[in-house]
């Protein structure tokens, strides 16, 4: 069971998608994990041909427990998917019938999951079916689901508060030539094709972060880990109330269009609760964007145990002094939030200020 | 398509955006953005919702006149060709 969130501590198993003997690849959705945020499609992290699925549907397992064991080619038998895999509970031998084991086997049940109804707590056949079919999991607990973000927002938010020391920068972004350049750029293209402003922003972060590798990473166990990728997450609201931050990966190194492409369709299947386990684990800092709501400064809280996160407000249009005169500039305010074990001041200066060289070139962006 | 019909589309486009909202509840007049809360990534989709829909290009310099619904139905009355005024 991955790690979806820093919080989570077990996730229910909705649904496999794969079956015993299945040939996989590394990325393949093999499975639908619910957490208490979302509904999760997990990738595989090894290919080769699945050997067992060790968790029923239905089945709520800590994270770090087996749900699958692949066999790679030529190789012997590789625990999938990621996450470190804790020592079985060494409970006694789960006591079961041939005839029970060998449906188990079949239908990919783990005796040691599957409480027994037969003499002396035997596991029998009915036992293994009744866990296969996994009780029919509440295909996530939908009227629970807001309370259960709200939980899992809590628990990150106060975990954040309480370890991680934040300070705060703020700085004034003159978007003129950006704004211009992205007008000119969206005149020429398809409507299906435009580019908004947050996208720009977004790869200006990504680029700044590979730049400031103080910002990008995880305070862990006592150190600051940095992250050798740029996975910024990007924070989207719910429609129903909530919020999550998935990652766009290697976004330093995506063009503008392909930035945008994917934070359409990112922003689409948050909101349809179809996000994969991948962008749900990595993000390496967060961008969060509250300027359409007309905020001008964000004053962020970071999302553990990443060390940073960069708030951006409204763009408009401020009276601003350029050489002589007051002119009607357009300018957004970019705050960071940062861990101050992990940086100083200094360094967060730098990254603001090389948030706003980048954006000063768009056309390099 | 007549204007009521337009209007009746662009509303279809919008449920696909913001399912939760009510239609009878969208004052006609108002800051349509406002009202369901669209962000700018809603507003582009509804955007290629209606492109997509009914074949026109909407420039950004035009999104100014689709702020309300009442802005959406005449900018589209004057856009789709054949459309009844």
């Amino acid at each position: 069971m991955p790690s979806l969130g820093a919080d989570m501590e077990a996730g229910t198993l909705v649904k496999w998608l794969v079956h015993s003997g299945d040939t996989v690849r590394k990325g393949d959705i093999v499975a639908v994990v619910a957490t208490e945020k979302a509904d999760v499609d997990v990738e595989v992290f090894a290919g080769g041909k699945i050997e067992t699925l060790h968790v029923a549907e239905g089945q709520k397992v800590p994270v770090g427990a087996l749900l699958a064991t692949i066999r790679g080619e030529g190789e012997p038998a590789v625990a999938a998917p990621t996450a470190p895999v804790p020592a079985p509970p060494s409970g006694p031998r789960a006591i079961a019938s041939p005839a029970a084991r060998r449906r188990a086997a079949e239908l990919g049940v783990d005796l040691s999951r599957v409480s027994g109804t037969g003499p002396d707590g035997s596991i029998t056949l009915s036992d293994i079916e009744a866990a296969a079919s996994g009780g029919r999991p509440s295909p996530a607990p939908a009227p629970d689901r807001s309370a259960a973000m709200r939980r899992a927002i809590a628990a990150a938010m106060t975990r954040s508060h309480r370890e991680i020391p934040h300070y705060y920068l703020g700085t004034e972004i003159d978007l003129g030539a950006a704004l211009r350049w992205l007008a000119a750029e969206n005149a020429k293209r398809p409507v299906t094709e435009r580019i908004l402003p947050a996208a720009l922003m977004l790869k200006a972060v990504a680029l700044a972060a590979r730049e400031i590798p103080e910002m990008n990473g995880f305070w862990q166990d006592g150190s600051f880990r940095p992250s050798a990728s740029v996975h910024p997450g990007v924070a989207i609201s719910l429609r129903d109330g909530g919020l999550v931050a998935p990652a766009i990966h290697d976004a330093d190194r995506q063009s503008l269009e392909e930035l945008m492409k994917q934070l359409r369709d990112l922003v689409g299947r948050a909101r349809a609760g179809t996000l994969r386990s991948s962008e749900v684990s990595d993000p390496t800092i967060t961008v969060t964007n509250l300027g359409d709501l007309g905020v001008e400064t964000v004053y962020g809280v970071i999302f553990p145990p990443q060390v940073a996160l960069v708030g951006f407000g409204r763009v408009a249009e401020r009276p601003r002094v350029r050489d002589t005169a007051i002119l009607p500039v357009s300018t957004v305010f970019a705050t960071l939030a940062a861990d101050h074990r992990a940086s100083d001041g200094h360094r967060g200066g730098l990254f603001l200020a090389s948030i706003d060289r980048l954006l000063q070139k768009p056309e390099t962006l | 398509m007549t204007e009521p019909e337009l209007r009746e589309l662009a509303l279809r486009v919008l449920r696909k955006i913001a399912p939760e909202a009510d239609p009878a509840r969208i004052d006609p007049r108002e800051d349509l953005r406002e009202q369901l809360d669209l962000d700018s990534m809603d507003f582009l989709n509804f955007v290629i919702g209606l492109h997509e829909a009914l074949g026109v290009d909407i420039p950004e310099a035009d999104y100014a006149r689709l702020s309300s619904l009442d802005g959406i139905a005449q900018y589209l009355g004057e856009k789709v060709p054949g459309a009844a005024r």
